[in-house]
This record gives C-alpha cells, structure tokens and sequence, in this order.
C-alpha cells in the first residue's frame, strides 16, 4: 500500500510543478525588471521614444513598441479571421470525410513549421514582393510581418472553430433544415451564431499566439520604433526589441530591466486573453 | 440570380480560401525544397563551418539542436507524463485542480520570448548554469510542458473505464491498475502528442536565443554546459546579420530546409502514427 500512496505523491508533485512555475515566471520577471521602479520610476515606460542607448538622454518608452505590436496584430487579424473561420466552415460543414482527412493533418503542419524559417522565407520572397507592389524604398513592413503573422496564427483558429462549429447540437441542424433551410442558411445564420462564442474564444487565443511571435516579425518588419499606424511602414514589436537587444545589453542595467518590463508586459496581456477566452469556452460548455 | 446560384457561388468563395492557404503552405514547403535542396549535400550535414558560416557545413549546429532535443525531453516527458496521470487518474473536482488547469493554460500561452527572459533569470544568472545546453533544455522543457500535459491527459482519459474497473476488481491496487491496464493502452497516444510537442521546440528560436545559441562555435559540445550553436538561430543569423547575406543564400536555404526536413520528420511521423493507432485501438 505503501507504494500505491508514494507513487500518487509523485503524480502529485509532477502535477503542482505547473503552478510552481507560473509563480517562477511572474517571480522572476519582476525580480530582474524590479529597481526600474525606483530609478528612473515606472512614468519612463509610458514615453513616446525608444532610445535605449543614447549619448544625451536615454529614452524607454514602450509606447512606439505597443503600437508596433498593435499595428501587426491588428492587421493580421483582419487577415485571420475571415480566413480562418470560412476554412473551420469548410472543414466542419462542407468537405466531404476523405478531404477533411486530408485537410487537418495539413493545417497542424502549418502549425509546425518553424517561425524562423518562415521569417526567413518572408524576408526573401515576401518582402521583395511587397516592395514592388506597393513601391516602397523596403519592404520589411508592418503588412509584411501581419501577412506572416496571418500564417501563424490560422492554424490555431482554424482548429479551435472547427471544435466550436463540432460542439453545435446537430438537433440545431436538424430542426433548421426541418423548417426547409438551405444548408448555407443553417450553417450561417444557425450554425455560426451558435458557435460564435467558441470562435471568439478561438480568435482570442490566435491574437494571443500573434502577440508573442518573436522571430518571424524581428526578421520581416523593419524595426524602426517609430509611433505609426501605416501598414507600409516599418515598425517595431514587442517581442522583436527583446529578442534584438537582449544580446548586447548588459545585465543589470536599465536597459535591461526595460526588457524584463516589455516582457512582464507581454506576459500580463496573454494571461489575461487566456484566462478570458477559458472563461468563455467554459461558460459555453465548448471545453473538450 | 437564383438562391440556387448564390448558394453554388458561395460554396466555390468558401472552398477556394481552404485552397488558398493550402496552396500559400504549399508554395512555402516547395519554394524551400526547390532552393534548398541544391546547396543540400552530406558534406554540408557532416562538416563544420568556415569563415564564419559562409562555407562549410552545418554540423554543430544539428549536434546543437539534436543535443538540446534530448534534454528537452529527459526533462520533459516524465514530468509531463506523470502530471497526467494526476490529472486523468487521482485529481479530484477541487480548487486545486482547477488551479493546476489555469497554471497549464497560463503556461500554454505564455510567449516564447517571455520564456527566453525567464530562462535567462532563472537558469542563465540565478542557478549560474551560464549559457549552455542545460539552461536552453530546461527553458525548452518549460515550454512544451502544457503540450505534453494536455495530449497525455486526452489520451490516458481516451482508455475505457471498463479497463480500470476491472483491474481494480481483481484486487490491484490503483498504481498496478494505471501501470498494467493503463499506461500500456495510452502510450501511443502520448508518444505521438509529445513528438508534436516537441518537434515545435525544436524548431524555435527565441528561447534559445537568450540561453544557449552561439553565434559562431565551429566544434562540438563536450558538456551540457558547453554554449551550442543550433539551427533556428544559424539561419536567423545567415538570414540578417551575415555581412554578405545575398551569397550566402543557398546556404540560408539549405539550413531552413535541414531545420524544416527535422521538424516536418518528428510532425508528420506522429501524425501517421497517430493515423495507425487510431485504426488499432478502437472502443
């Protein structure tokens, strides 16, 4: 008996190093960002003007990097949703059982190529592209990154739709074409809104998932922490500016606890979109 | 224009966007082969780097990879196994559960960079592991961990009661009856569910960034606390910050398409795996 209660301690303990190492995360963040507080106080952060490194006056706001962030995710989604929740429709409803076979194993496949090498493949076929297209001087752009970006983040709402369009009771189908809809009205006027609050929730994770892309957008948007909202321009992210200059920063200076800031940031955004869209998957019974 | 033709009209918009991604994915896959596959060669897989990564090959950078792999998943696999098997078998409907859920989906989403500082806190300057394979493989151990949990639960959870129940009633004990009428059934499932986790870490690059990469370190590792170089960020580094980038070119393509030929491996195995135990286990 006594092995039986020691091997449910071990379970137990594998289980509680989840919590644990949340707690680290937020721990350590904080540890390494905490004397920003004190000097030069947290009001540094909510600038205008990222200058890091600076003779004059160094500057740390993030404010150019959260609009930067904004700008790609934004686009981006404008992008995913259309697309993905007409592919979850197509997968769910219209492909026939052979195709849809064929169909998801190929999306989870997008979902595993490397962001790196899609970053890679952006900054020498995409960016060219866009460059001509549009007559641009560069074409590391907002517009390129969110079109990456777009890429990334279809698998996941693709999947998570599709598990939303799944959970629909068929007797909402049933009963509507009962009362002699077409298909395309069952799907889109009972189907969707019936689903919708699982593909809210889909579209919440993909923003999260978009927001903390690093190597894709540092290697494809141009990096120029400038304040704009035109799509064509180069701009800056989040994630990019601490995979850039964590490497040459020293440790322990307040350039470096201005990353851990950007961090703890990014870190605070995505727990929150998570939390909610769980909350919403379960509120509507759309957990699996 | 008849219901019937707007009907067909939008049939054909809908499933021209499911083809369009798939052919915007295909178009990748295949632009990567066709330059890559070239410059692709055994001395370029076998040998070192020269002159700072524009000739030569690429070998300490697979070793890199591989090295980091196989500490990810030492670390990984049993915590992440045995945390389902809480999770599937003992955990009972309480608060502590439920907090175990949120850390998993807090972990699920927290960015990799996020992870790259937190390795760097913890591993690199706060344990003094330094930059080495140890710290990446535990940041990476890190990020796959809600991965591995959550395939592993659906599939220990995908084993019929029945199994249980009858195990138990000929007197096992709870651990006999995961380990003999469990375990066995699931495994497969939780194989595959890892290799998927998995294969994503190996493709990624921002945690690694902050904890192992080298930039430039034409020998292999002798310890696991040696810096390696690794694949993702070779071709980060070949890709934009190479002096020449433009000639190195092929050579960028060939690195994307041994890191892709890795990954896409480890993926598309599982997945047919996956295919193949699902025809065999049926309940």
């Amino acid at each position: 008996m006594w092995k039986d209660k020691a091997m449910r301690l071990l379970m137990l303990s594998a289980a509680s190093t989840s919590i644990f190492l949340v707690a680290l995360i937020f721990i350590f963040l904080m540890k390494e960002s905490a004397p920003f507080v004190l000097k030069p106080g947290l009001g540094a952060l909510i600038d205008r003007q990222w200058i890091p490194v600076s003779f004059v006056e160094e500057h740390f706001g993030i404010l150019p990097l959260v609009t930067g962030s904004a700008l790609v995710t934004g686009l981006s989604m404008l992008f995913t949703i259309p697309l993905s929740v007409l592919g979850a429709i197509y997968i769910a409803e219209i492909a026939s059982p052979v195709e849809r076979e064929i169909l998801k194993p190929f999306i989870e496949l997008l979902a595993s190529i490397p962001s790196v090498v899609l970053g890679f493949f952006g900054l020498v076929v995409l960016a060219p592209l866009i460059k001509n297209l549009f007559g641009l001087g560069t074409g590391l752009t907002a517009l390129t990154g969110a079109l990456l970006l777009t890429l990334m983040a279809i698998p996941t709402v693709i999947t998570l739709s599709e598990d939303a369009i799944m959970s629909v009771p068929r007797a909402y189908k049933d009963a509507s074409q009962a009362l002699g809809a077409s298909d395309l009205q069952t799907i889109f006027q009972v189907i969707i809104p019936a689903a919708l609050p699982g593909i809210i929730a889909a579209i919440m994770l993909g923003v999260g998932r978009v927001i903390g892309e690093t190597m894709a957008v540092l290697m494809v948007t141009g990096n120029s922490a400038i304040m704009t909202w035109s799509p064509l321009a180069p701009v800056r992210t989040m994630t990019a500016t601490i995979a850039a200059e964590m490497g040459e920063v020293s440790f322990g200076s307040m350039h470096y606890q201005a990353l851990f800031w950007i961090g703890l940031v990014l870190l605070a955004v995505t727990f929150v979109l998570n939390v909610i869209a769980q909350r919403v998957l379960v509120r509507y019974g759309m957990m699996k | 224009m008849s219901r019937r033709r707007s009907e067909q009209i939008t049939y054909f918009l809908i499933r021209g966007v499911m083809y369009s991604i798939v052919l915007v994915i295909g178009y990748i896959l295949f632009d990567i082969v066709r330059h890559g596959l070239p410059a692709l060669n055994w001395a370029f897989i076998s040998e070192y780097p020269r002159k700072s990564g524009s000739e030569g090959g690429i070998l300490p950078a697979i070793v890199g990879t591989l090295s980091l792999l196989a500490g990810t998943i030492v670390v990984a696999l049993p915590l992440g196994i045995c945390s389902a098997i809480y999770l599937s078998e003992y955990a009972e409907q309480n608060r502590f559960t439920a907090m175990i859920r949120l850390a998993i989906i807090t972990l699920a989403g927290v960015p990799s960079i996020v992870y790259g500082l937190f390795g760097l806190g913890l591993f690199v300057l706060f344990l003094n592991f330094g930059t080495s394979i140890l710290s990446g493989s535990l940041t990476l151990a890190c990020m796959v961990l809600p991965t591995i949990i959550v395939s592993s639960e659906e599939a220990l959870r995908a084993v019929p009661r029945g199994y249980r129940d009858a195990s138990l009633a000929l007197g096992a004990t709870k651990w006999e009856t995961i380990r003999t009428n469990v375990l066995p059934y699931s495994l497969s499932g939780i194989i595959t569910g890892s290799i998927l986790g998995i294969g994503r870490a190996a493709g990624e690059t921002a945690p690694i960034l902050l904890t192992v990469a080298a930039f430039y370190l034409p020998r292999l590792p002798k310890s696991i606390f040696d810096q390696v170089m690794a694949l993702p960020y070779h071709l980060y580094i070949l890709a934009t910050q190479h002096p020449e980038a433009d000639k190195v070119l092929p050579l960028q393509y060939a690195t994307a398409l041994v890191l892709l030929l890795l990954v896409l491996g480890l993926s598309l195995g599982a997945i047919i795996i996956r295919i193949h135990f699902r025809k065999k286990y049926r309940w």
